[in-house]
């Protein structure tokens, strides 16, 4: 997956709404060929971004490149791009068949070839002979796919799709999902996804933007990003993560020493504390799945700290645990996978907690 | 102009796009609507020549019609006809939207708005005459209520007056009524009337502490649209009203068709226009001091 | 039984609503002159005596090319407004759509007389043109109504996804808005035609020597022997009507089952 030529560009890309400043600054690029999503809270500008993309949306300033053309000479019914709405936008008054085959009424297919094409289409999304029903019969699952194959029957060079799953249950949502990503490597086009999801944009992507207010904070593949966030608001919205004061007592080339409150001096790596900010005040943040319970008869971890626990939740395959460690300000959450003959604690249980400063983030 | 251009502009000149649009219909409004209300206006203020309006600014018509016995009592008359039948008809029209909105099957509701507006709709000139064969002397209630054996002589006070004016009017604009409440009450979450249950009122003092002002911007919609156009109306007084039914819709008429005397006429319709807004500001004023309710 | 009081109390208010409506047939079919009752027999002479009446036949083609003529003018110039006002922001967009639509609460002999003064003014003579211009100004607003539930129930995506499909603004419009608000403008053409034809004060005003339907009505309840007559016309009318607002409600619910939108109910 390296070296793959650029597909879309985003340069400094801003635009305002009146006063409201909705991107500040884009700089981007999205790969052809890759799975590429734009994650964020409501209101952080992704949608805005993949609508500039579209062309649904002017920008103010900046540019963006589609396939290394300016895309503000091309309108949005000529741009190399299709997309799949949030709400599907499937025409109520057609079939099936006359949606999927909606785009192609512009090439003056003869009926023979516009049958098999679309035919081909439903064929690709699994819906074989639903051609004639009306669109407003369909199920929620089946409209995302009608409005997935609509979108892939022009060849576009790139697919863009808007929260496509948020309106489905969790069962149809994992489905369609796994569904997605096949599909994907089957057609080979780029797919650029929103989503305010995180556990859908890990699952799905190569590659993530996170977006805050505006901007793009960080844009790595799903294991950088969940290892090694940038940011505290980036750890905190991908996942779950703990965070404990720490001082910075010295910053070389091979990693930072630092004296983490109730857990001692100890040494981060070089990439997993990113530079910036001067001060001594900083913070390390670790994954409830890098702490670890050891019970009774289990040996000793290089580094372990005793601790009560303070609540239990139970999930089925995992176990959620808080944690209060001696000499820590705050609890800390644990998990831990519920495996034959492993006891669930009770709260007020006296535990050991081994953990490792090779899981240890540091924020500045 | 290429065609994805329109779409492309929308974020930068949505405002040029939705003017352009707006602009037939505008420009017909403010031509036939907006001037013909400006002139008549201005014309309230002028002189009546002997056919022609001469061009001397006075305000010899607002004295006439403001001071002028006859004109005063009709309009009184009109506003006192159109309070009560406003007040009729909104409490008549209360419960049956009530019920619509409360009672009836969600899938049942269309077809109760349906039988609602239907009559309507119903030839208007038609409908009013049948009121008057119904109220008359010698109309259907008198010789029913005669044939029945419960009243010996025919009863005189159903027609051909302000009462009969009042059930004619309060029929009319049942449907103005109904809907605006029937509306308001749709949107009212039922959750919040069973919180009122739940946290121990009762059926009664729910309905007054939660349907009520939650009902009430229907209500006030109800109000206006029944309270204003009534003042224009002058085929009910003149056909079921009788000497003593006159509204000053009559009197504009008169001022106008009969009498050729349009400054004067212009200023009775004013007047009355006048009357009508500040009725309807005051109510909309006591209205919002209920809906801030007597604590704050 | 909860609810049981309201829904006698409704029943009686429909029979309160229908009294009039249920009497006209009664007077339209009695072999009798005057309007009362008892009863006398059954007639269908009143209805013979419309067809020789040149005096309707006249108001009935005046009436006619008024009704049509305003339903396609006014629904013209509400499709303009109302996916102005649902699509678009755009400044002054509160007071000109107040002004359009405030015929719906201004009196209507106001309108009527303020429109007479700029008429006679601007020296134009009064004919059913003159009638045509005012009912336009009083049904846009009705047709405003309907037609701003069709353009509002449609998702805008539908619109970017046709575009996104390669079609133009023009060619959306045909394809998409047009078929899907086609509903709404069959019901708003037809109650504006309903309004219309029913319209007695505007039309009184406004008509000159060209009689309406109304205004012919009115004029024959001066003469007690021409009034059974009416009541056969108004028997007529009463069904013409029924038979339009079911087809304006037919439509109507069909374009939001189409949109699948949720059924709020009534035409205003």
């Amino acid at each position: 997956m390296t070296a793959k030529p650029t597909m879309i560009e985003f340069r400094d890309v801003q635009k305002y709404y009146g006063d409201y400043h909705a991107l500040r600054g884009i700089n981007a690029s999205i790969r052809a060929g890759e799975f590429f999503s734009l994650l964020g809270p409501s209101g952080c500008g992704k949608t805005t971004l993949l609508r500039t993309i579209a062309g649904f949306e002017d920008i103010s300033a900046g540019a963006v490149l589609i396939d290394g053309k300016d895309a503000a000479l091309i309108p949005a019914n000529k741009r190399p791009t299709n997309m799949v709405f949030q709400s599907y936008a499937i025409f109520p008054h057609l079939t099936v068949e006359e949606n999927v085959g909606f785009g192609l009424r512009r090439a003056r297919l003869d009926k023979a070839e516009m049958g098999r094409r679309v035919g081909d289409a439903l064929a690709m999304v699994g819906l074989t002979g639903f051609g004639k029903r009306a669109a407003h019969a369909l199920s929620g699952g089946q409209r995302q796919r009608v409005a997935l194959a609509r979108a892939l029957i022009l060849k576009p060079k790139v697919l863009l799709l808007d929260e496509p799953l948020s309106a489905l249950d969790k069962k149809m949502r994992e489905q369609m999902q796994v569904e997605l990503i096949k599909l994907q490597r089957q057609v080979g086009i780029t797919f650029v996804l929103v989503t305010h999801d995180q556990e859908e944009a890990l699952v799905m992507s190569d590659r993530i933007a996170v977006m805050f207010e505006g901007r793009i904070v960080q844009l790595d593949d799903p294991v950088t990003l969940y290892r090694r966030p940038k940011t505290r608001q980036v750890a905190d919205f991908i996942g779950t993560m703990n965070f404990l004061p720490a001082t910075l007592l010295s910053d070389t080339t091979d990693g930072c020493e630092v004296e983490v409150a109730g857990l001692g001096r100890c040494r981060i790596a070089p990439d997993q504390a990113p530079p910036g900010g001067n001060g001594q005040d900083t913070t390390v943040g670790f994954r409830p799945e890098t702490l670890t319970i050891l019970f009774d008869g289990q040996a000793a971890a290089a580094r372990e700290t005793p601790g009560t626990v303070e609540e239990v939740v139970y999930y089925g395959d995992m176990t959620y645990y808080d944690v209060k460690l001696d000499g820590v300000a705050s609890a800390v959450r644990l998990s831990m996978r519920n495996v034959p003959g492993r006891p669930v604690l009770d709260i007020g249980t006296r535990a050991r907690v081994a953990w490792s400063p090779d899981a240890l983030v540091l924020f500045r | 102009m290429t065609s994805g251009g329109v779409l492309r502009r929308t974020g930068r000149s949505e405002a040029a796009t939705g003017l352009a649009m707006i602009s037939p219909t505008a420009t017909y409004a403010i031509l036939l609507l907006a001037a013909p209300l400006a002139l008549i206006f201005i014309v309230s203020f002028l002189t009546d020549g002997y056919l022609e309006i001469i061009r001397t600014f006075t305000f010899a018509n607002y004295i006439e019609a403001w001071t002028n016995e006859l004109y005063r009592v009709v309009m009184v008359r009109s506003l006192l006809v159109a309070l009560s039948v406003t007040a009729v008809t909104v409490l008549l029209a209360f419960p049956v939207a009530y019920f619509v909105s409360f009672h009836v099957d969600p899938s049942r509701k269309s077809l109760w708005l349906f039988l609602i507006t239907i009559p309507f709709w119903t030839s208007y000139l038609i409908r009013v005459f049948l009121w008057k064969v119904i109220l008359g002397y010698n109309g259907v209630v008198n010789s029913s209520l005669l044939g029945l054996g419960i009243i010996s002589e025919p009863l005189q006070w159903i027609n051909y007056n302000v009462g009969a004016v009042v059930v004619t009017l309060a029929h009319a604009y049942a449907p103005f009524a109904i809907l605006p409440i029937f509306v308001a009450l749709e949107k009212i979450d039922r959750s919040l009337l069973e919180a009122g249950q739940d946290l121990g009122e009762s059926r009664v003092m729910t309905f007054l502490r939660v349907t009520l002002p939650l009902a009430m911007p229907g209500v006030v919609a109800a109000v206006l649209i029944v309270f204003i156009p009534i003042i224009g109306d002058f085929v009910t007084p003149q056909l079921v009203g009788g000497p003593e039914g006159r509204m000053v819709a009559n009197l504009i008429q008169l001022q106008y068709l009969k009498l050729d005397n349009y400054p004067l006429g212009s200023a009775i319709a004013v007047s009355a226009m006048a009357i009508v807004t500040l009725v309807s500001l005051l109510f909309l004023y006591l209205n919002r001091r209920y809906l801030r309710g007597p604590g704050s | 039984m909860r609810g049981g009081w309201f829904k006698v109390y409704a029943l009686v208010y429909l029979v309160f609503l229908y009294a009039p409506i249920i009497l006209l047939p009664m007077f339209a079919f009695n072999d009798a002159t005057v309007i009362a009752f008892p009863l006398s027999g059954f007639s269908t002479k009143w209805f013979a005596a419309l067809v020789d009446d040149p005096l309707l036949r006249d108001a009935v083609r005046n009436s006619l090319i008024i009704a049509v003529t305003t339903a396609i003018l006014s629904t013209t110039l509400a499709v303009f407004a109302a996916r102005a006002s649902t699509r678009y922001r755009f400044p002054g967009k509160a007071g000109l759509m107040g002004l359009i639509m405030l015929p719906l609460v201004l009196p209507e002999i106001i309108v009527a007389v303020s429109l007479l003064s700029i008429l006679l003014m601007a020296g134009i003579e009064l004919s059913i043109l003159t009638v045509i211009l005012g009912h336009v100004l009083i049904c846009t607003p009705f047709c405003i109504a309907i037609l701003s539930s069709a353009f509002q129930s449609l998702d805008r995506s539908l619109e970017e996804a046709a575009y996104d499909l390669g079609e133009t603004p023009f060619s959306t419009f045909r394809l998409i808005i047009l078929p899907l608000v086609m509903p709404g403008i069959i019901s708003s053409l037809l109650i504006s035609f309903t309004i219309s034809l029913d319209e007695f004060i505007i039309a009184f005003f406004l008509a000159g020597t060209q009689a309406t339907l109304p205004v012919y009505i009115l004029s024959q309840f001066r003469f007690p022997q021409a009034v059974p007559a009416i009541m056969a016309l108004g028997t007529i009318l009463v069904c013409l009507s029924i038979l339009l607002l079911g087809i304006a409600e037919f439509f109507r619910r069909r374009g939001l089952a189409r949109s699948g939108a949720k059924d709020t109910g009534g035409f205003l």
